[in-house]
């Protein structure tokens, strides 16, 4: 009983498919992939050397310079590239130290989501049972609320402020890694390997992160991507509403909603934060779509 | 006489599965196994898929828990041992190289699992019982570091043998360890099995569905069908002296590779396993060519031939 | 007589990241009516790739050429899309490894095997078609014929999956079927059931049939001729006593000799005399003959320069130094 592949593409697709370097070979093929990691690394750039690359503090007002619209329209000056705010704040040093917040956030609340989902997706996945069906029903009580509506409840409970507003979001992406996890170890656990190393006697915990979380890994890293540009916006949406970071800090979604008084008047103000926060997520979303396609050889040509 | 190194007494598993809604309908995989192993040989299992051949390897490794019935290892119950000793006694052998190798470890780090688990040796040593066996069982030291995905399916295999040597068991189950490889890739498998059978002082239950690689390397040989022994005895009483008649269209059906063996009014068996439905009498009723009444009435029991050489049949004597 | 199929130099590549994988080299067969070819290989000798190359299955990264390609009077290099669907499953039809996944779950088998002949016969009005189908499930020898009509395919098994997939193949009455490893998922029991309705069909219905296995002894049972393939070339090629009792070339023979059956008065548990090493890699392949690294008989010339084929009386063989009748160059 021959268990080699079913068909001959697949075979040949074994031998495409199976190194690291293939993937990353893939993936450099990939011209959107590759725009999302240039646009994710300008903007890591850009927020680790932000006290260098922006021109003035972010919270420096300069009184009199009120809502001055960008160089190079009528009346913009060249001391403000990308001009000033309402209070007379200088709009590129906001967006730049902004870059900042986001990204860390992103990371953040991508970082709480995976870990806390992936340990749960585990115990789901490899015990089945009871455990199993407690933990997938918590899921789907979240999952049945709009995610957005959840956010707000909890930060309606914990009080607004930046990192309960992170919490919040981590919260609502919380319930998509526990159900990726499980469904990709619930495929794993009956795998020969994971066997064969019970017949030595392995633990349930080196079952669970030694032999099968490095088999999920593939899957997570696509979902985790895809949670980073989730929760810029979602955290920007927050930050609109007046729920997330609280003024003075620079955060493109509070500044969205500071600007939005002045949209008839001067409206580069309200179009300059948005533009941000729809680059990076793109840029993210880029990325992450790339990494799929490269880890998974159906996909490809 | 000798004494048996394993023992099995009246393995029964009983799975139930729970069908819609809340009928449940079990299935008994095993119905009974009893058989013992002695000490350096080769004890073939030969039957078709659905037999129960898994369900059993996987009871005496001790993953599987039996529904009723006993493992003995050197006349001592595996259930009063503790893991690690039990463990030391007695691995197993895969069938698919590809799967049952993870992936995304180092050849070194597969192999060395088992005693990283169950022993207290420093890293060095394991490393360094893990590179004789590597060279034992034909894997070149700079093997160590490379991923399972570099190896071809002999390789893997190979690895799969190192893993299982590394605790220096006394037994070896061997599930299907060639099915899944190419004829000369087979022959050098089954080379190395033999050469370390030898060198290890191992006991083998080789499970396997092709006749010919059982003829070649078992001692004595079990036929399961629908989770019984339907036929068991030396290599010779089954494969020369067969009795059963599930064994005889076994040895029907299976290619013959010498031209004049051919014959060309071979007998074939109707019909299929039928599916888990428990039936009264004889489970091979309704394929077997020589079917009386009493087999759908009466269970047969397993009956003596000769010294050693059991079946179960109504019909023939 | 004119040969059904000719096949002259076919080679197939694909483009592969690591470079241009030669999967087939100068193939050259041909089927004759009635008969059954029996190709024989190691997993990665091209077998497969030759039969979907025949019937133009290959995915697109894929180059094929070949000298001549010839079914009945078609060029099968140069078939419009249409044409080539109806040689495809009209004239050559194909039953693949896996029956259960050759098979589309989500629809009943009886509709499955209706819709084959729709594409291929959609004079036959469907009251004709619902009996044709019936006709061909006892053909295959279905028992009960309504039952299995109706089922999906999930609730067959294995072997009665591949009756149906049979049943498929011949439902346009094809002259040439591909098996391609027909039996390879299935018990030996069943496998015994399968090859004989096989071979029936190429009794009674003249049905010529490309039988591809890893199993010699599927290919000595069934087969008129067979063809021995080794990294994607043809090595040995005649009918099948004649090589299986007198290989002539060195992989044939190590072949043979690795299986625990072929000498039945074998010594219990003696080692299996079995070539050394691997299949080469086809990217960077090794110069001179393919085998010339694991080749037991190997001289100089086979590492420097490459064997072409030679017909010898009536045997075809890709071998400087053929083996003699005593098993050892002559």
């Amino acid at each position: 009983m021959l268990v080699n592949p079913k068909s001959v593409a697949n075979h040949y697709h074994r031998l495409r498919a199976s190194g690291g370097l293939d993937v990353v070979f893939a993936f450099a093929q990939n011209k959107g992939a590759v725009l999302g990691v240039g646009i994710i690394f300008f903007c890591i750039v850009v927020s680790i050397f932000a006290p260098w690359m922006a021109p003035y503090p972010p919270d420096q007002i300069f009184v009199g310079k009120y809502t001055l619209p960008p160089m190079w329209f009528d009346g913009g000056v060249s001391q403000f590239i990308l001009g000033t705010d309402d209070l007379g704040r200088c709009l590129l040093s906001r967006l730049i130290y902004g870059a900042r917040v986001s990204v860390g956030v992103g990371f953040l609340v991508s970082l709480y989501a995976f870990v806390v989902g992936t340990l749960f997706g585990l115990v789901a996945g490899y015990f089945g049972g009871t455990i199993d069906q407690v933990i997938m029903r918590c899921t789907d009580i979240l999952m049945a609320m709009p995610s957005i509506l959840l956010a707000i409840v909890v930060v309606a409970v914990l009080g607004p402020g930046m990192f309960n507003a992170v919490f919040a979001v981590a919260i609502v992406k919380v319930p998509n890694f526990i159900r990726l996890v499980r469904a990709s170890t619930m495929a794993e656990k009956n795998k020969e390997y994971i066997i064969a190393s019970g017949t030595f006697g392995a633990s349930h915990l080196r079952q669970m992160f030694i032999n099968i979380f490095p088999n999920i890994l593939a899957p997570l890293v696509v979902q985790t991507t895809l949670t980073f540009s989730d929760g810029i916006l979602d955290i920007a949406a927050l930050g609109f509403l007046g729920l997330g970071a609280q003024p003075p800090t620079p955060e493109w979604g509070t500044m969205l909603a500071d600007a939005k008084n002045y949209f008839l008047s001067s409206p580069w103000f309200v179009i300059m934060p948005g533009l941000c926060i729809l680059l990076v997520v793109l840029g993210f979303n880029l990325f992450g779509d790339g990494i799929r396609d490269a880890f998974d050889p159906r996909l490809k040509k | 006489m000798k004494s048996p190194i394993l023992q099995a007494i009246d393995l029964k598993k009983t799975f139930s599965i729970r069908k819609t809604w809340n009928k449940v309908q079990s299935f008994e995989a095993l119905k009974g196994i009893s058989f013992s192993i002695e000490k350096k040989k080769t004890l073939g299992l030969v039957g078709e898929s659905g037999c129960g051949k898994s369900t059993l390897a996987r009871i005496l490794v001790g993953i599987v828990e039996p529904t009723s019935g006993e493992v003995l290892i050197d006349g001592k119950s595996v259930q009063s041992m503790d893991s690690s000793e039990y463990r030391k006694k007695i691995q197993m052998i895969f069938q698919d190289p590809y799967a049952s190798i993870n992936p995304r470890k180092n050849a070194g780090t597969i192999i060395s699992e088992p005693l990283v688990i169950n022993s207290t040796l420093s890293k060095q040593e394991i490393r360094d019982r893990c590179l004789s066996i590597m060279s034992e069982v034909g894997l070149r030291p700079e093997f160590y570091q490379r991923y399972a995905h570099m190896f071809s399916g002999g390789q893997r295999q190979r690895i799969g043998i190192a893993r299982a040597l590394m605790m220096n068991p006394s037994i070896m189950i061997c599930d299907e360890p060639v099915s899944a490889l190419d004829v000369s890739i087979q022959a050098q498998v089954l080379n190395l099995l033999m050469k370390i059978q030898d060198e290890h002082e191992l006991s083998y239950l080789f499970i396997s569905h092709d006749l010919s690689v059982v003829r070649h390397i078992a001692d004595d040989v079990i036929v399961m069908y629908l989770g019984e022994i339907v036929e068991k005895g030396t290599r010779q009483q089954v494969f020369y002296e067969t009795k059963h008649p599930y064994t005889k269209a076994l040895l029907e059906s299976t290619p013959h590779i010498r031209p004049s063996e051919v014959s060309s009014k071979r007998k074939l068996i109707r019909g299929e396993v039928v599916g888990h439905v428990s039936v009264q009498g004889c489970s091979f009723q309704s394929r077997c060519p020589l079917v009386v009444d009493r087999c759908k009435t009466e269970k047969p029991e397993l009956r003596q031939a000769d010294s050693g050489h059991f079946f179960s049949c109504h019909v023939v004597q | 007589m004119k040969p059904l199929l000719e096949v002259q130099n076919l080679s197939v590549q694909f483009d592969t990241l690591r470079g241009k994988l030669p999967a087939v080299q100068q193939l050259s067969f041909s089927v004759t009516e009635g008969e059954v070819l029996g190709i024989v290989g190691e997993s990665g000798s091209g077998k497969s790739v030759a039969n979907l190359a025949l019937m133009g299955l290959l995915p697109k990264s894929s180059h094929v050429s070949a000298d001549t390609l010839r079914f009945q009077d078609f060029d099968l290099l140069r078939l419009s899309s249409k044409q080539r669907r109806s040689v495809r499953g009209g004239l050559i039809s194909m039953i693949f490894q896996d029956p259960m996944s050759s098979l589309n779950p989500c629809y009943r088998v009886g509709s499955q095997i209706e819709e084959s002949i729709n594409i291929h016969q959609p004079e036959v009005d469907s009251s004709h078609r619902r009996q044709h189908v019936e006709q061909l499930l006892q053909a295959v020898g279905i028992v009960d014929v309504e039952r299995v009509y109706r089922s999906y395919p999930h609730e067959l098994s294995g072997g009665m999956c591949q009756r149906v997939m049979i049943a498929m193949a011949i439902a346009c009455n094809p002259k040439l079927i591909i098996a391609d490893e027909p039996t390879t998922a299935l018990d030996v029991t069943i496998q015994a059931q399968i090859l004989e309705l096989l071979a029936k069909l190429n009794r009674e219905k003249k049905m010529s049939m490309i039988l591809v296995t890893h199993d010699i002894g599927v290919v000595v049972e069934h087969a008129d001729r067979i063809m021995v393939m080794y990294a994607g070339q043809a090595v040995e090629t005649g009918k099948v006593d004649e090589v299986i009792s007198h290989p002539q070339h060195p992989y044939t023979q190590a072949l043979l000799h690795a299986l625990p059956g072929y000498h039945s008065e074998r010594e219990h548990r003696t080692p299996l005399p079995s070539l050394a090493g691997l299949v080469p890699d086809l990217i960077h392949r090794p110069q001179g003959c393919l085998l010339s690294p694991r080749c037991p008989f190997v001289q100089d010339r086979c590492k420097s320069e490459e064997p072409s084929i030679e017909i010898v009386s009536g045997r075809v063989c890709r071998c400087f130094y053929p083996l003699g009748s005593s098993g050892d160059p002559s």
